[in-house]
């Protein structure tokens, strides 16, 4: 019988077993011998140990894409989180929930590319309709995508329409989790709204609230369409990202090693960002239980 | 806000005080969804009028949402300058085929891992889940070159081979589900002498479907939109993708504002539609994957 299982087990796991090889395991192990080489594709490949890390950590391109994405992710994230955290809790129990829903979600559907194009015509800085609006208010609008102050933001703020739907439902589906017989106490008690969220909802969903923060920064560390197809990392380098120098590194320089460093250098960022994810959520799973 | 004033003509005439604080409450909220979704749907309608009109129209100031006269001529313009025909049909069948096929397998692998007792699947299981924190851009050099090596670019197979054989986020989910079958109804068809094909097939599938469909749904989002695999993976313009194709569309006509909305509205309307007939399966999928995530 054990032996059979032996089979069984290994047969029905054999396809994603040569998945899992031939396009994670292995890729991952040349990915990182690559990073210690210098290679174009074509010639010789030639070990530089640590070279290609230390010079990119020398390399000022490879520190303002690593800011951009820095800073994209701040301007993301906690807005983007708390947006989709408070339309949560308005749309928890409300008549016409569904509805809301459907409109809230239906950017999240939409490819990237899409979303780009249609938002550079939004922030077109003559003709877009965002500045057509802020001038009927008196307000002078930037030329959102070609002024180095204002591409990040204009990124963060279409990326943070696009995605709130996502983790909206998210959270819709802690608020589910949360039994109404707390709120109901509280009443008895004599607790006000403000009260009830600050010391009811917010403590107990603050798990999802973590694994949706969590998940967003990793996203938003990968983040590269936006600003591919948008301003192709412009103006003078204020969009570009570290996918971007990825992307630019290998697909366009044929620096096949450096590129693989840089995405190396990505990998240990997300992986530092699970490890906390792990880390919390575990102690949060004790902490309940 | 149309459907709180209803009801709130429908209530009896003594109410209690407390009950009408809250109403005026949930009457703030329904105002403050109404802006939200206005300026989630907005861009989508502006989409649609400004490709609606013509050059002059375009860049009228200050700009008019409806078309006067509406223009209809940036379709077939569009239609004309891009085949997006022919990347509908690519991104189409490279979907179905990602998702047929990573169902079939992810089920295959969760199955093992879920009901199998087998030595080494605890560290198989590891592993797959390891494997997750790895961003596709590390493995998306190597991969490029075992690609080119066995003469795949510009095909749609890297397109299709990597999602149809690994996706260790499904695997995890469908175990998840997987493992929620109690024991009883395998060992039941243990006795009856069924093999582990025939329980695999006929009593742990027909059980999960659900889960295969909110997976599924989140496959079908990831493979549909995916960018950055067919941007490095495709070159000839008659095997782009959807999202490829309107952003090749986009770098010739960048300065055509209406002829460019015409494109953006041909590559969303057939997504919008299919996702508002089945939101709710939609976003309901999308929060299992999510809460099992």
């Amino acid at each position: 019988m054990r032996k059979n299982n032996t089979f069984w087990g290994y047969f029905f796991l054999t396809p994603q077993l040569i998945g899992l090889l031939a396009f994670s395991l292995i890729p991952l192990g040349f990915a990182l011998v690559l990073s210690f080489m210098q290679w174009d594709g074509f010639g010789e490949k030639t070990f530089v140990g640590l070279g290609n890390f230390i010079g990119q950590f020398k390399s000022p391109v490879f520190w303002k894409a690593l800011w951009n994405t820095t800073l994209y992710t701040i301007l993301t994230i906690p807005i983007g989180v708390t947006i989709s955290l408070m339309l949560a809790l308005a749309l928890n129990k409300i008549k016409g929930k569904e509805l809301y829903r459907v409109f809230f979600f239906m950017p999240v559907v939409t490819s990237s590319v899409s979303i780009g194009v249609i938002w550079m015509w939004i922030l077109n800085g003559d003709f877009g309709i965002l500045n057509q609006f802020l001038a009927s208010i008196g307000i002078q609008g930037p030329h959102w995508l070609t002024d180095t102050k204002w591409v990040m933001v204009s990124i963060a703020m279409l990326s943070i329409w696009w995605q709130v739907g996502y983790n909206m439902v998210i959270f819709l589906a802690g608020l589910q989790g949360v039994s109404n017989s707390y709120y109901e106490a509280a009443e008895i008690d004599g607790a006000s709204k403000f009260q009830k969220f600050r010391h009811i909802t917010l403590p107990l969903i603050s798990p999802t609230t973590f694994f949706v923060s969590i998940m967003s920064i990793i996203g938003s560390f990968q983040v590269f369409d936006q600003a591919f197809v948008m301003t192709s990392g412009g103006p003078a380098k204020a969009s570009y990202t570290l996918v971007y120098h990825v992307y630019q590194t290998g697909f366009q320089n044929f620096k096949w090693g450096e590129s693989s460093a840089v995405a190396m250098i990505l990998f240990v960022i997300i992986l530092i960002f699970t490890l906390i994810q792990f880390r919390v959520s575990k102690r949060w799973v004790h902490y309940e239980g | 806000m149309k459907a709180s004033n209803i009801e709130m003509n429908n209530r009896p005439v003594v109410v209690p005080k407390k009950k009408f604080t809250f109403k005026f409450s949930t009457l703030l909220a329904h105002v403050g969804l109404i802006i939200a979704s206005a300026i989630m749907v907005f861009p989508f309608l502006w989409t649609i009028s400004s490709s609606l009109k013509d050059i002059s129209q375009i860049f009228i100031v200050p700009p008019e949402f409806i078309p006067k006269p509406f223009v209809w001529s940036n379709y077939p313009a569009s239609l004309q300058a891009m085949p997006f025909g022919l990347a509908y049909w690519n991104s189409f069948y490279i979907t179905i085929l990602v998702v047929g096929f990573q169902l079939f397998t992810g089920s295959m692998a969760a199955y093992a891992f879920a009901k199998i007792r087998f030595p080494g699947s605890n560290l198989l299981f590891v592993l797959f889940l390891a494997t997750m924190m790895i961003p596709k851009q590390v493995t998306m050099i190597p991969t490029f070159m075992i690609m080119d090596y066995i003469g795949w670019l510009d095909t749609h197979l890297p397109l299709i081979v990597p999602g149809a054989l690994f996706n260790a986020f499904a695997v995890f989910l469908l175990r998840q589900f997987i493992m929620g079958i109690p024991n009883e109804l395998e060992e039941a068809a243990v006795m009856d002498g069924a093999s582990p094909i025939r329980i695999y097939w006929s009593v742990i599938l027909p059980l999960i479907k659900p889960a295969l469909a909110a997976v599924g749904i989140f496959i079908f989002m990831g493979s549909w939109n995916n960018f950055l695999e067919p941007l490095i993976y495709l070159t000839t313009p008659e095997l782009y993708t959807v999202p490829l194709l309107l952003n090749y569309f986009k770098g010739l006509y960048v300065t055509d504002w209406a002829l460019m909305m015409a494109g953006s509205t041909i590559s969303i309307i057939p997504v919008l539609i299919i996702y508002i007939v089945a939101q709710k399966q939609i976003i309901e999928g999308v929060a299992l994957t999510g809460i099992k995530g």
